[in-house]
């Protein structure tokens, strides 16, 4: 597995799942529309991204569906490294 | 014109998208006072039948108290219909400041402000006491309203997992930067009927150098030995910094709500708090009847002690028939069905049988966790819950669910 996608879903398991659920989370499991994160506890998840990965995520961009999926998650995270990248060059 | 047909059909469309899901929710019109016992129209238009009702927050029945409308009456020909008002320009009675008081005695904290509900409470008080540099954490099942109160401030916004005080006090420690931590929770959760362990996070606040805010709606006026609430049942009472509360269950039932705690917090709610500065005041026959209910309350606890014991009753009785129920002591009692469709039909079902609940479904509670919510009343007696529970029993039984628990629920009916 790639190494942020192996990052992201560390953390939302350990952020997310109450001890006893036995739900399987992979790349493609769905978080938001899945029931497993909610719109009110996302906000931790982007911090999360920010400090670790030291991006900046607009609110615009923090969407149910760019969050829906540690393989989204990812994707997000790639563009806005690229992006800084860029804009530091 | 705005709302052409196209708008028209975009909405109607909306709409149909909501029935086409089993998401639709349907009014059903009492023609009595509430009570354990109602007269029913449902659906509209068919006959009035009388009811058991199991499902209001009437939790210490005094939402039709005779004593209660008298002081109402009363209220009403000494100070008048409503008061065309914010309450800073000329819509604060003496009456208001009594009641204030009063509540503010009953909770044990510094000072109290009334609203014109408790969602406006929550809405108002976290943009009002808050700011930039602040933290809020809250329970991830805390009320929407609370939800939406944080959302208007502009503090960060952080959760911990339900009830979990481990991760609580990671996130305590995560936000030790911030110039002010306020956790935030419900005292009783609305849906589940589960109390927060408020002393574990008042010793987690002191550790940590953090406020405790608590919603205390399903809680104020009967949990506790003398109904304070959830801090009285934690042994914390005077050690909560903010308590928002509703005189719209418990305490009456018509409406209102509080922001009780610390001075200086109620202090910047009188000054800044949006839906107190632009909301009309408490009408007159509202305080008048509440500060009845503060005197009913706080003369005896023999209602909060009758409603203790019908809530243990009634888990008694349901657990002994097979039904999947969220362990408790509140008067909030979930029978689990976890199916949408299961929850809606049994409630129908229930209804014909003369049982008044509703099925609750997403997005109330989380998908997979459809429900009956019960809850127990002072009002209700003996006899009421052995009818009930025969009706619950005979409509369990046309679905066979007795003796299931979730997974077997979810096999049978998410095949059908």
């Amino acid at each position: 597995m790639d190494e942020i996608a192996q990052v992201v879903l560390n953390y939302v398991k350990r952020e997310y799942l109450e001890e006893g659920d036995d739900r399987e989370v992979t790349e493609t499991t769905p978080l938001i529309s899945g029931g497993i994160v909610d719109s009110f506890s996302m906000v931790s998840l982007k911090r999360f991204l920010e400090k670790k990965y030291a991006i900046q995520i607009p609110d615009a961009d923090a969407t149910p569906q760019a969050f829906d999926s540690v393989h989204s998650i990812v994707a997000l995270v790639r563009r806005f490294q690229s992006a800084k990248l860029a804009a530091a060059s | 014109m705005a709302f052409s047909d196209a708008v028209r059909n975009s909405y109607q469309a909306d709409i149909q998208a909501i029935r086409a899901a089993g998401l639709f929710k349907e009014e059903r019109f009492i023609h009595s006072p509430q009570s354990s016992e109602i007269e029913v129209e449902f659906p509209a238009g068919s006959q009035v039948k009388k009811v058991i009702n199991i499902c209001s927050n009437n939790y210490l029945g005094l939402s039709s108290h005779p004593d209660v409308a008298l002081a109402a009456h009363e209220g009403l020909a000494s100070r008048g219909y409503g008061m065309s008002s914010v309450r800073f320009i000329c819509g604060t009675q003496d009456i208001h400041r009594e009641l204030e008081q009063r509540l503010t005695e009953f909770l044990g904290t510094e000072d109290t402000l009334l609203f014109p509900s408790c969602m406006d409470a929550n809405a108002g008080f976290f943009e009002a006491c808050l700011g930039e540099q602040d933290v809020m954490i809250a329970d991830r099942l805390v009320h929407a309203s609370v939800v939406d109160g944080m959302r208007l401030a502009k503090a960060m916004q952080d959760t911990y997992k339900h009830s979990d005080m481990g991760h609580l006090e990671e996130k305590l420690q995560e936000h030790q930067d911030k110039r002010f931590r306020m956790i935030i929770t419900d005292g009783v959760f609305s849906m589940d009927g589960d109390l927060a362990k408020l002393d574990q996070m008042v010793a987690l606040a002191e550790k940590y150098n953090a406020m405790v805010f608590v919603d205390d709606s399903h809680a104020t006026g009967f949990i506790g030995k003398t109904g304070r609430g959830t801090h009285e049942h934690c042994g914390v009472f005077g050690k909560v910094d903010v308590i928002t509360t509703t005189l719209g269950k418990a305490l009456g039932g018509a409406s209102g709500g509080v922001v009780s705690g610390r001075r200086e917090l109620v202090e910047l709610c009188r000054q800044r708090a949006r839906p107190y500065l632009f909301s009309n005041a408490v009408a007159p026959v509202i305080v008048a009847g509440a500060l009845k209910v503060m005197e009913i309350i706080t003369c005896s606890t023999e209602r909060r002690d009758k409603l203790e014991w019908n809530a243990k009753y009634w888990r008694g009785l349901l657990n002994a028939a097979g039904f999947d129920i969220k362990a408790g002591d509140s008067p909030i009692v979930p029978v689990m069905l976890y199916d949408a469709k299961l929850a809606q039909d049994f409630a129908r079902d229930l209804f014909a049988e003369g049982i008044y609940a509703v099925g609750f479904f997403f997005p109330v509670v989380p998908r997979e966790q459809a429900r009956i919510r019960t809850q127990l009343s002072a009002a209700h007696e003996k006899r009421h819950l052995d009818f009930a529970i025969e009706a619950f029993k005979k409509v369990g039984n046309k679905y066979g669910i007795l003796g299931m628990g979730k997974r077997e629920l979810m096999a049978r009916f998410a095949a059908a």
